[in-house]
């Protein structure tokens, strides 16, 4: 019973890490435009697709290593932070002064490009994901089997997050973001290249989205095209839950949900998963919108 | 819009006598016609009508009400769902019933019927979210009841579940497909252009306003959800007995967004542009569909995509935006300025 | 003075009883006591900030107030939603103007008459076949609006859209459309906002025409002066949230709390 229980908490946990790492691009994005970036979890299929080709470019599934999983995930953010810059430059920001409605529908199509132009570029079928990083064998610990994929998993998303964490609040630039995020007129009335700094936080958001794509390669190795709608919105779920435009409220809302995930699935109803996150966004938006940590705005009459 | 209110010249162009000469002229077509025409060009005709009701009646809600629903499909599976499963059964229990084919037909009506207040239901439940969310927010929750729904189907075992439903009568005619394209496409645009209709617009424009101007917009808003819902239950449950056969996965979210795509492209607030775009985006997506089957790349999305995304950069609006194509129609709307008093 | 009148006998057309609401620890309104007979134009002054605005969404459901009665025509308030408050006879335009942009003139008239206590109601099913009486009705509502909109001289413009008119068109248009819903008492938020004085004089004229052809009764906030002090009967300022004073236009400017509220108070020698 306790054995079972702790596998449990250990898959809820590296499947929330891997939630926060896209729901902080979500939440970063929602505090500076007040957009739902639906693209944001093809950006993490993306990660997923370039730390593969790293891999085999490289031949890091031969020789794996600590270091070829560092390169691999530092290949993949970089070059996610580039597409989401690219996306940001091309798609959103000409739409920066139109109706909120339009930019979402943008969002959809810029999702929606992704996906099926990576069918075309990636091929439609699942592909596999090398191993990069092989851990010898499970740890045991008495009874109790762990895969430490998933430990590292979790901790490399825990050092990302304290970065993050650390430019948001300790730099200038985290500054210049909060304060975009606070109203863009005073920003930029105060000096500060708003236009600069919305991309950055793309650019921050993606990267991370990236790292997700190749720890979840590493973890449950198949991947395809379409594997970033679902992990996407269900981070979207995550950031809304801990009160949108929140970071520490983020990773929480990303813990919980995937700790709920797992436990559902574990006890109870497995076929309901996909539904769950959704219950848990309809409940929280109908009866505290604001998320566990979010802050009350209101429309001015 | 600019005519709107202003002159009754729309209610004119759409007196009841040629919507009726509409529907004499399609069961003419049914009886003469349908039988003749290339069975690959039939079934894109059919399955462009089925996209006819689903975009006119996702218009309603995202076009004239200025909501944002992106679980359209979820309504058109409780309809498909309810109607399939009645139809099933019934053939089971009686099937000698089924070789009338004129009695049938009556009786499929009915089930339309109810396939469409199953679906109107589940748009109470959805659309009440509405009244306390706006946007985005209320944008990703309809996408979300979508996928609940997708997900409960899955989970009931006497419709099939993930196996999905098979051995589904088929009962969409020509006729009577396109009789309910006719009848959709009335009665939106009638309500869209009554009181009810106009209330509709005033939550479109300004909540705030609306309410302090006597609208009842949580009302309102559910009710512009009844109607989506209802016709949109109707398209599944004749979209069930066309194709014969549903699986919940054919209900998933990018279902919702091509409708969603139809009502953009269309022009949100245009139903002559939701049905141009309905056909339209039919028209390729059959065309798509041979070398889609081929490659199993869905070229079809890459080509919506690319469309949403150029069309919000330069022409937000959609192609009509919120006119209708008889606003283009020089002087033609003023003719039958008169047609308001001498009532159909 | 009893609060239990009934709709006919009142004379007051509204009645306000120690309104009030917070914000966080901040009052934005204390206290607050008014009482506007009916066929009244009465201004509600007082600075940026004073509360003038708030007090209206708490008249007009967009509030809640903490505390307080609301009476409009010998009917509570408090605790109704702002459309029902509109079918009682309360209408009210915006500081920054909220008019349905994208609908024409007329359009904007005809949704708010929609509501009129008075107006018929017709089902789905007249809507869809267009029956007589909901035809004949509905060229009636046209006729009723445009007359409306003859006061304003807006007549000639009802198939403009909204956005299109000019600023003080606008302004005029959402008198006019307050009107429409048959309200019989009108809170205006700064009706002459933005208008020059040639269009501020017509506006006084408009108001005092609406007063004693229509029968309404009138509760405005206005920062013109000239306007405030050339047509309201009686006048309220607010200051932080507290009406400091209350009466005719020169007993309100010889009172030397108001003075002190708009010009800071004059250093005494002591």
């Amino acid at each position: 019973m306790m054995l079972e229980f702790i596998q449990h908490l250990v898959n809820g946990l590296s499947l929330g890490s891997i939630y926060a790492l896209i729901a902080l691009g979500y939440t970063m994005v929602f505090g500076v435009l007040q957009l739902i970036n639906f693209a944001h979890g093809d950006v993490y299929m993306l990660g997923a697709y370039i730390g593969m080709y790293t891999a085999h470019f490289f031949q890091l599934g031969q020789n794996s290593s600590v270091l070829a999983l560092i390169f691999t995930i530092t290949v993949s953010m970089i070059t996610c932070a580039v597409v989401g810059f690219l996306i940001e430059k091309f798609a959103y920001r000409p739409l920066r002064k139109s109706p909120r409605i339009n930019v979402l529908i943008t969002a959809i199509g810029v999702s929606l490009f992704l996906e099926f132009s990576g069918q075309l570029l990636f091929g439609p079928d699942p592909k596999f994901f090398p191993q990069i990083f092989k851990p010898s064998g499970d740890w045991s610990i008495g009874e109790l089997k762990i895969n430490p994929l998933q430990i590292l998993v979790f901790f490399i998303s825990i050092i990302l997050m304290s970065v993050l964490q650390t430019i948001i609040f300790k730099t200038r630039l985290g500054r210049a973001m909060r304060a975009v995020s606070f109203n863009h007129d005073l920003a930029s009335l105060m000096g500060i290249p708003t236009h600069r700094i919305i991309s950055y936080t793309f650019m921050l958001g993606s990267g991370l989205a990236g790292a997700a794509g190749v720890l979840v390669g590493l973890t449950y190795p198949k991947i395809d095209p379409l594997m970033g709608t679902m992990p996407g919105l269900k981070a979207f779920v995550a950031a809304v839950l801990g009160g949108i435009g929140n970071i520490t409220g983020a990773v929480i809302g990303a813990m919980t949900l995937g700790l709920a995930e797992e436990f559902l699935v574990g006890y109870w109803a497995p076929t309901y998963r996909d539904a769950l996150a959704f219950g848990i966004l309809i409940l929280i938006l109908l009866f505290k919108p604001t998320g566990l940590f979010g802050v009350k705005q209101t429309e001015k009459v | 819009m600019k005519l709107l209110f202003s002159s009754n010249s729309r209610h004119g162009i759409a007196s009841l006598r040629n919507w009726i000469l509409a529907l004499v002229l399609i069961w003419m077509a049914h009886f003469f016609v349908a039988d003749e025409i290339d069975p690959y060009f039939f079934s894109i005709i059919m399955y462009a009508g089925i996209n006819i009701i689903l975009a006119v009646s996702l218009n309603v809600v995202n076009g004239f009400s200025g909501q944002f629903s992106m679980g359209h499909a979820g309504f058109m599976s409780v309809g498909g769902y309810i109607s399939a499963f009645a139809t099933t059964q019934l053939e089971t229990i009686y099937p000698e019933w089924f070789a009338h084919s004129f009695l049938m037909s009556l009786f499929f009506i009915f089930i339309l019927v109810l396939a469409g207040l199953g679906a109107g239901f589940v748009g109470i439940l959805v659309g009440l979210p509405s009244l306390r969310l706006k946007g985005d927010y209320l944008a990703i929750v309809t996408l979300g009841f979508g996928e609940i729904i997708r997900v409960f189907i899955l989970n009931i075992d006497t419709i099939g579940g993930a196996r999905g439903l098979p051995n589904i009568p088929a009962l969409s005619s020509f006729g009577l497909l396109y009789s309910w394209v006719v009848i959709t496409i009335f009665c939106i645009w009638r309500l869209v252009n009554s009181a009810q209709g106009r209330d509709f617009l005033a939550v479109r424009e300004d909540e705030i306003a609306a309410e302090a101007m006597g609208v009842n917009t949580t009302q309102a808003k559910v009710r512009a959800f009844v109607v989506g819902a209802f016709f949109a239950g109707v398209a599944g449950a004749l979209f069930a007995h066309y194709l014969r056969y549903l699986n919940p996965q054919t209900f998933d979210f990018n279902r919702s967004f091509e409708i969603i795509i139809m009502v953009v492209l269309g022009g949100m607030g245009s139903l002559t542009g939701s049905v141009l775009a309905a056909v339209f985006l039919t028209a390729i997506r059959e065309a798509l569909r041979s070398l889609q089957e081929l490659t199993r790349i869905d070229f079809r999305m890459i080509i919506y995509s690319l469309m949403l995304i150029l069309l919000m950069l330069t022409r937000p609006n959609g192609l009509l935006g919120t006119r209708e194509l008889i606003d283009f129609i020089p002087n033609g709307s003023r003719k039958k300025k008169k047609s308001l008093e001498s009532h159909p | 003075m009893t609060t239990l009148h009934n709709e006919t006998d009142s004379l007051e057309a509204l009645e306000v009883k120690n309104l009030t609401i917070q914000f966080g620890g901040l009052k934005a309104v204390s206290d607050l006591n008014l009482q506007v007979s009916k066929g009244m134009i009465f201004g509600l002054i007082g600075p940026n900030g004073a509360g003038k605005t708030t007090a209206f969404n708490m008249l007009t459901g967009v509030y809640r107030p903490n505390s307080g009665k609301i009476q409009a025509f010998g009917k509570n308030l408090v605790g109704c939603r702002p459309f029902q408050i509109t079918q009682f006879g309360v209408a009210r335009t915006f500081q920054n103007i909220r008019l349905f942009k994208n609908l024409t003139v007329l359009g904007n008239m005809m949704i708010a008459m929609d509501h009129h206590p008075e107006q018929k109601h017709f089902w789905v099913l007249p809507s869809l076949l267009r029956t007589r009486p909901m035809v004949e009705n509905e060229i009636q509502q046209e006729k009723n609006c445009l007359e409306l909109l003859k006061i304003f001289k807006l007549d000639t413009r009802k198939s403009e859209i909204a956005k299109n008119l000019p600023y003080g068109d606008q302004r005029r248009l959402e008198i006019a459309r307050a009107m429409a819903t048959g309200a019989k008492l009108l809170l205006l938020d700064e009706p002459a906002a933005g208008m020059n004085a040639n269009e501020t004089k017509l506006l006084m004229h408009s108001i005092r025409l609406i007063r004693d052809e229509y029968q309404m009764t009138i509760l405005l906030i206005e920062h013109d002066m000239k306007l405030v002090m050339g047509i309201c009967e009686k006048i309220a300022v607010l200051d932080y949230g507290v009406k400091i004073a209350e009466g005719t236009s020169s007993e309100i400017q010889n009172n030397p709390r108001v003075i002190e509220a708009y010009l800071g108070k004059v250093p005494t020698d002591e």
